[in-house]
């Protein structure tokens, strides 16, 4: 095969991918900004997006409750869709690649079980981390200092001790145990009210974000999607064994610890706003690896906008399911689960080895 | 010139026992070398120390009149090229995605034109440009091997150590990679180090050829005198006899006196009549 034809194939695979990557970011964009004429309280479709563009222009909308719907909730809860989706598409292909391991999502480090037990802590003792901080602000901040303990714990032991990934995971479960425990130790000692409360908020969902929320979670997720993509290829060495990567002229361990400090950042951050919405992590990137292939190069931006897609179909439905609605988290596993594993069944391709 | 120098090397996974101890050897010149010598007598170990992947408990790999301790990581991978004897990854990419990690010294996450050409050369030099847009995990063990003797190739270093580099390849293939390496000694003047296990793919196309032996450099010179009936017997406990083929010597080996293998005088526990698992072909 000469140079030109190899070249010529080459090319077209690239295109191929920047194509679907291109598809999958409109699909996301457009997915969650249908999630806006979409709530509890029912409202006319179009009806929707002329209050949005009455609003956005200045017009007085005449219906305040219509107002009140698509600008306060359902316009700051579909960026949130995309933006929480997008975060935790990236973090779990980059952890997934880090670990060297198809198990690993956003949540390995123990992130989760540190901010529920944040949550629990400020629900049933009023305790706040950050002194003066109470009320909403207060378990925000709580379920984001200890969420990054157990991750605390793991880059500790890694400098301590040069630990290997398999054993990064089990330093991470048997913290996260740990924090299960004081949590229904807690739990235990909860009002009704209070353990409502704080089971919501553990099923996850996106019902209580509000704009002051999102340039945190923004934030979050432009510095997770712009780092991970920029260090696409030091992933790629990553994900194989050590000695290759130090052969190839990375450092394996100061990399990994890099990875899982952005990974928890970003994480961590996601979670203070939208409790833990499980299976979106771990299983956007293993769809978009069936699509796209495993080169982190196109596989973490393809993650993001997969993740994005995901979650914002997850949340029109969880919204529109029940009158109350379902927390989002409860239909991405109960939905995402069962298409899954359908999606493994009928791929041929050897996507892991 | 590149020059790799490795003065009085000693490495052991733990404190009781070293793998070898107060290893020389000087490489000036380019060269095939071949590191001959039993399991276990620390091969591949000391491969790693060249290359950083382990680090010596004492003595010194200078690369270059510079402690190779001394360099950054991304240097050392531009200087010295590395094929391992399996790659291991969870997710597999295509061939050419998988040579084109071979760049990364060189380019970082940039992928030029220039890499592009450089990962296609190196996979028609193994004649598998073919397999570039396949996917690395539905190819055979050979063909795993090929496509990591490329990323070593794609990293254009001016050393290349290789861990049995064609211990999955079929005969042609095992003298066709060998004599490449060869060539890149002598026509693009590498240093090329490479670990194998057979003695007569060794003698054809080493230039030198070191045997260790507990511990110790046992032997280091050209083929036909480091292949010697007496040399492998010492060292491998096989006695054989060496005659010359092709200008080069050809070691054949003998089956008498070798430490055989005992077989064990217990039956496996299925094949027994009063055994404590129940047949299941019988009633």
């Amino acid at each position: 095969m000469p140079y030109e034809e190899f070249r010529k194939d080459y090319r077209s695979g690239v295109n191929k991918k920047l194509l679907i990557l291109l598809s999958v970011f409109v699909l996301a964009v457009v997915a969650s900004f249908l999630r806006i004429a979409f709530d509890q309280y029912n409202i006319d479709f179009f009806e929707a997006y002329s209050v949005l563009i009455d609003h956005l222009t200045g017009v007085p909308v005449e219906n305040e409750l219509d107002e009140y719907i698509v600008w306060d909730r359902t316009t700051p809860r579909a960026i949130s869709v995309f933006l929480v989706g997008a975060g935790l598409g990236v973090c779990g292909a980059a952890m997934q690649s880090t670990l060297k391991n198809p198990l690993a999502d956003p949540y390995m480090t123990g992130i989760s079980s540190g901010a529920n037990f944040g949550i629990s802590v400020a629900i049933v003792y009023g305790i706040s981390l950050v002194p003066f901080l109470g009320g909403q602000a207060g378990m925000i901040a709580n379920a984001f200092l200890l969420s990054l303990v157990p991750a605390l714990f793991i880059v500790g032991v890694s400098i301590v001790k040069s630990i290997s990934p398999a054993m990064m995971i089990l330093v991470g479960v048997s913290v996260m145990y740990v924090f299960s425990a004081a949590t229904t130790m807690i739990n235990l000692m909860a009002s009704p009210t209070q353990y409502v409360q704080i089971y919501t908020w553990a099923l996850g969902t996106l019902g209580s974000i509000e704009w002051q929320h999102l340039p945190f979670i923004l934030a979050a997720t432009v510095v997770g999607v712009t780092s991970l993509t920029f260090l696409n290829a030091r992933l790629n060495l990553l994900s194989y064994t050590d000695r290759e990567s130090i052969s190839l002229g990375l450092s394996p361990k100061g990399t990994r610890l890099l990875m899982i400090v952005i990974v928890s950042l970003v994480t961590a951050i996601l979670v203070c706003f939208s409790g833990t919405i499980g299976f979106v992590g771990l299983v956007a990137p293993h769809v978009m690896r069936i699509i796209i292939g495993s080169d982190n190069r196109y596989l973490i931006p393809a993650s993001a906008f997969g993740g994005a897609l995901m979650l914002a179909v997850a949340d029109t439905i969880a919204v529109k399911i029940l009158p109350s609605g379902l927390p989002v988290g409860v239909i991405t596993s109960l939905i995402g689960g069962p298409l899954f594993i359908y999606i493994l069944i009928r791929q041929h391709k050897k996507i892991w080895s | 010139m590149t020059e790799l120098i490795l003065d009085k090397v000693t490495f052991g996974y733990s404190d009781e026992r070293d793998i070898f101890t107060d290893i020389d050897l000087r490489i000036d010149k380019p060269q095939l070398l071949t590191i001959l010598g039993p399991n276990g007598v620390g091969k591949s170990t000391l491969i790693h120390c060249i290359n950083r992947i382990l680090h010596p408990r004492s003595g010194k790999v200078m690369l270059d009149g510079t402690d190779v301790a001394d360099y950054p990581t991304k240097e050392l991978a531009k200087m010295i090229g590395y094929v391992p004897c399996s790659s291991g990854t969870t997710f597999p990419m295509s061939v050419a995605d998988t040579v084109m990690m071979g760049r990364y010294p060189h380019s970082g996450s940039r992928r030029t034109e220039k890499d592009l050409r450089i990962v296609y050369n190196s996979l028609s030099m193994l004649g598998i440009e073919d397999l570039a847009m396949r996917s690395f995990a539905e190819l055979s063990a050979g063909q795993h091997q090929k496509v990591m003797l490329a990323r070593g190739l794609a990293q254009e270093s001016e050393i290349l150590l290789l861990d049995e580099p064609t211990s999955n390849l079929d005969i042609k293939h095992q003298m066709n990679v060998t004599r490449l390496l060869k060539e890149l000694a002598d026509k693009r003047g590498m240093i090329v180090v490479m670990i194998c296990h057979d003695l007569n793919i060794a003698s054809r196309y080493s230039d030198r050829i070191v045997m260790l032996h507990e511990g110790r450099i046992f032997a280091d010179g050209t083929p036909d005198k480091v292949l010697t009936a007496e040399n492998i017997e010492s060292v491998y406990g096989v006695s054989c006899q060496v005659v010359e083929f092709e200008g080069r010597p050809h070691v054949m080996l003998c089956d008498s006196g070798v430490d055989q293998l005992v077989l064990s005088d217990e039956a496996p526990v299925s094949f027994r009549g009063d055994s404590a698992v129940p047949d299941p072909r019988r009633p």
